[in-house]
């Protein structure tokens, strides 16, 4: 059984390279999309032919785990083929550019590239060099539109709305791309957004992105309906950035008695992977507040409506 | 000697610097907090079993705050312990002793600071507060658990007598320590424009042949760090201005709103590196002793408040150490038994104001260190001294209770002592 898309739904743009520059009508048109395959990847059969004869390729010049794999399921349940490529395996291990690696790619005609680089602006530069529709999976600290994407449709799945929501970011401000593809989505869709760190995890001029900035759990998650973790990695954690693990998961780590200084129906996201007693304590991560697993499925979900969508641009769809 | 009931402290000149309070009067404590101070109080009565003392016209004060005091536990309890450190506190008047970081093991994680706290409450006659230090280990390049060390009692953040070099630390020090109002406390001294150097640069080390220390080593990584502190808008003190240079930088941060504050150690407002005369050791000090013309700016700067805090710099070094040709000597000298002494030296020849004096050695580092002494108000901590001023003596290091004998005060002659020291509304030392 297949459903039909009654969606007719077509994206402003060839690729998608960040929220910023996604109409309203864009990312609502994309949520609605997305929860028709939430109603799919729930059925026995799965699989969709809008992708047929198309070519995938996930090139990877950072590892991931769900991201990637996510992806490759969106790709395979919509019928496309899908290619993975990863830094270790590619030629970039061997010394070739960036453009190059772009020229020989758009060479062996792939529809949509799906990209990750550790570079801000990478995936940008390699999409003005290639003839195929590209998708950012994260970019550097810049941006990583289909977690922001994601993250809405599940807020929207479980509060209802997004407007008027107050959505605190917590954690590793400065270096998350997961943190400003979500500020910019949730400023467009109407939601307030606040940011909590430690001053040497705010980036500069952050008060200018529209958000609220707070240095203090108590004070930041105040009246917060959705209360989002970031992953502080493990090279920031001892010195650099934060003094220590013990340090950083007392003042500002997510556990029991500080979700209560949230709303009491508030809910938990973490873009994953988690690091457990650093910024989350397990008994939230898996308690009733959480909703770190159903962001998994919604991955799938969005990347299968961002493909879905970027597809009905191709030529000849 | 030890009282245990109230105090009534009669007949006294009384100076409270955190008011302008500059009166004749009494002043009463009892339960270990200032009940009042004014005029007449003993005429009009005292609670029964008042400790009744005729001050005969001499000077109370707040108790002395020393804001730099290096004490060698836990570590080097031979050169001093805090038991030692703290009787040589209350003999000069010192209340409340801030000690560095640079212990062993460095006063660096919650748990040192639990330590010394314990062990200063157990074996101290005077108040003890850490600070700790900036970076884990002093070694400039990882910062410290900064919010729970200031939690487990840490007063503020300092490397000791190690300046930070790397900027970026320095940067994300200052950036950090603003989530927690922690201050942070910082020798402005450049390592490699020190480099081998042993006293001041100029014409009396050419002469001396000894390697000079350019003012510029102090006022460059002084001018790095206002900086910084502009980028993160941090709390900084510079712990050891020593030259006029580095004011007329301190005065341009301060006329720019930035929270900025300095002190200047008690030997470099009194002494110069004349002193230093035939290669005495006990005069060779980190940062070193300046000219003439350096030291007078400094006095001028703590008359105009420009510098918050004078200290003692206090730093026990034993004979192995002192007795040694001057560039092999180790730097440093004890300070806590005759800094109020040495400070009268200026009150007396007109050099700055009494009142000014006991302000940057009491109520300013009390109000930079959040600390509730420094002042004889109403329901303060009664910590406080009485000081005759006027009472001839000369130092002789043989009594000096500190367990090292360096100091750069040998013989001299004083004018003025202390006389009592009241902690916490009990007397811990009288000078009979």
């Amino acid at each position: 059984m297949t459903i039909a898309s009654s969606s007719s739904f077509v994206l402003s743009q060839r690729h998608l390279l960040g929220i910023e520059g996604l109409s309203r009508e864009d990312i609502v048109g994309l949520l609605d999309l997305g929860e028709e395959f939430v109603a799919l990847n729930r059925q026995v059969e799965k699989k969709r032919t809008s992708l047929r004869g198309r070519t995938q390729v996930n090139l990877f010049f950072e590892v991931s785990t769900r991201t990637q794999a996510s992806f490759e399921l969106a790709g395979k349940r919509l019928g496309a083929d899908v290619m993975n490529m990863s830094a270790s395996s590619s030629s970039m291990r061997k010394g070739e550019t960036l453009i190059d690696t772009a020229i020989t790619l758009n060479a062996m005609h792939p529809d949509i590239l799906v990209v990750r680089h550790q570079s801000s602006g990478a995936v940008a530069l390699l999409a003005s060099k290639l003839d195929c529709s590209v998708i950012n999976a994260g970019d550097g600290a810049h941006e990583h539109p289909t977690q922001a994407l994601l993250d809405a449709l599940t807020i929207r799945r479980n509060k209802g709305r997004i407007e008027g929501l107050l959505v605190a970011i917590c954690g590793d401000i400065l270096h998350s791309r997961v943190a400003r593809s979500n500020i910019i989505l949730l400023n467009q869709m109407g939601a307030r957004v606040r940011v909590i760190a430690p001053s040497t995890l705010l980036p500069a001029g952050i008060e200018r992105f529209g958000v609220e900035v707070a240095r203090d759990m108590r004070e930041g998650l105040a009246d917060a309906d959705i209360v989002m973790m970031l992953r502080l990695q493990r090279e920031r954690m001892n010195g650099s950035y934060v003094p220590s693990v013990s340090e950083y998961f007392h003042y500002w780590g997510l556990d029991e008695k500080k979700l209560s200084y949230a709303k009491p129906d508030a809910m938990v996201m973490h873009p994953g992977p988690m690091n457990r007693g650093v910024e989350i304590d397990s008994i939230v991560a898996d308690g009733v507040q959480s909703l770190i697993r159903e962001q998994v499925e919604m991955g799938v979900a969005i990347r299968m409506a961002v493909l879905e969508a970027l597809s009905r641009k191709l030529p000849n769809a | 000697m030890l009282d245990r009931g109230p105090i009534l402290l009669a007949n006294a000149r009384i100076i409270d610097p955190s008011r302008d309070l500059n009166i004749v009067g009494d002043l009463l404590i009892a339960d270990g907090v200032i009940r009042e101070a004014k005029r007449g109080i003993g005429a009009a009565g005292v609670p029964e079993g008042t400790n009744v003392v005729d001050c005969r016209g001499k000077l109370i004060a707040p108790g002395l705050i020393d804001m730099r005091a290096f004490i060698g536990e836990p570590g080097a309890g031979h050169r001093e312990s805090f038991a030692s450190a703290s009787q040589a506190a209350a003999a000069g008047g010192v209340t409340t002793i801030i000690c560095q970081p640079d212990t062993s093991p460095v006063i660096d994680n919650p748990a040192t600071v639990d330590f010394v706290m314990r062990r200063a409450r157990d074996t101290a006659i005077v108040r003890v507060h850490p600070m700790a230090a900036i970076t884990k280990g002093l070694e400039g390049s990882e910062m410290t658990e900064m919010g729970l060390l200031k939690a487990a009692g840490a007063v503020a953040f300092s490397d000791g007598e190690k300046s930070v070099t790397n900027a970026q630390v320095m940067r994300r020090s200052l950036t950090y320590a603003r989530d927690f109002d922690a201050l942070i406390v910082h020798q402005t001294e450049d390592p490699d424009l020190i480099g081998d150097g042993v006293m001041n640069e100029g014409e009396f080390a050419a002469r001396l042949g000894l390697v000079g220390i350019p003012k510029a080593a102090e006022t460059v990584m002084l001018e790095r760090d206002i900086r910084l502190v502009g980028l993160t808008g941090g709390r900084y003190h510079a712990a050891s201005i020593t030259c006029a240079d580095s004011l007329a930088v301190l005065e341009r941060a301060k006329e720019a709103g930035l929270n900025v504050s300095a002190s200047a150690s008690i030997n470099h407002v009194t002494l110069n590196e004349n002193d230093i005369g035939p290669y005495r050791t006990f005069l060779k000090l980190a940062p070193p002793l300046r000219a003439e013309n350096d030291r007078k700016a400094l006095v001028a700067a703590v008359g105009s408040g420009l510098i918050d805090v004078v200290m003692s710099d206090h730093n026990p070094q034993d004979v192995e150490v002192k007795r040694l040709p001057f560039a092999e000597a180790a730097a440093g000298a004890i300070g806590l038994e005759t800094m109020l002494a040495a400070g009268l030296r200026l009150a007396h020849s007109g050099e700055i104001e009494l009142p000014t004096l006991l302000r940057a050695m009491s109520t300013r580092p009390a109000e930079l260190l959040g600390l509730p002494g420094g002042t004889l108000k109403s329901g303060a901590p009664a910590d406080v001294i009485v000081v005759d001023t006027e009472v001839p003596w000369v130092v002789d290091p043989t009594e000096l209770k500190s367990k090292c004998k360096n100091t750069p005060f040998d013989e001299a002659r004083m004018l003025g002592r202390v006389v009592r020291t009241i902690v916490a509304g009990r007397t811990v030392y009288e000078y009979v």
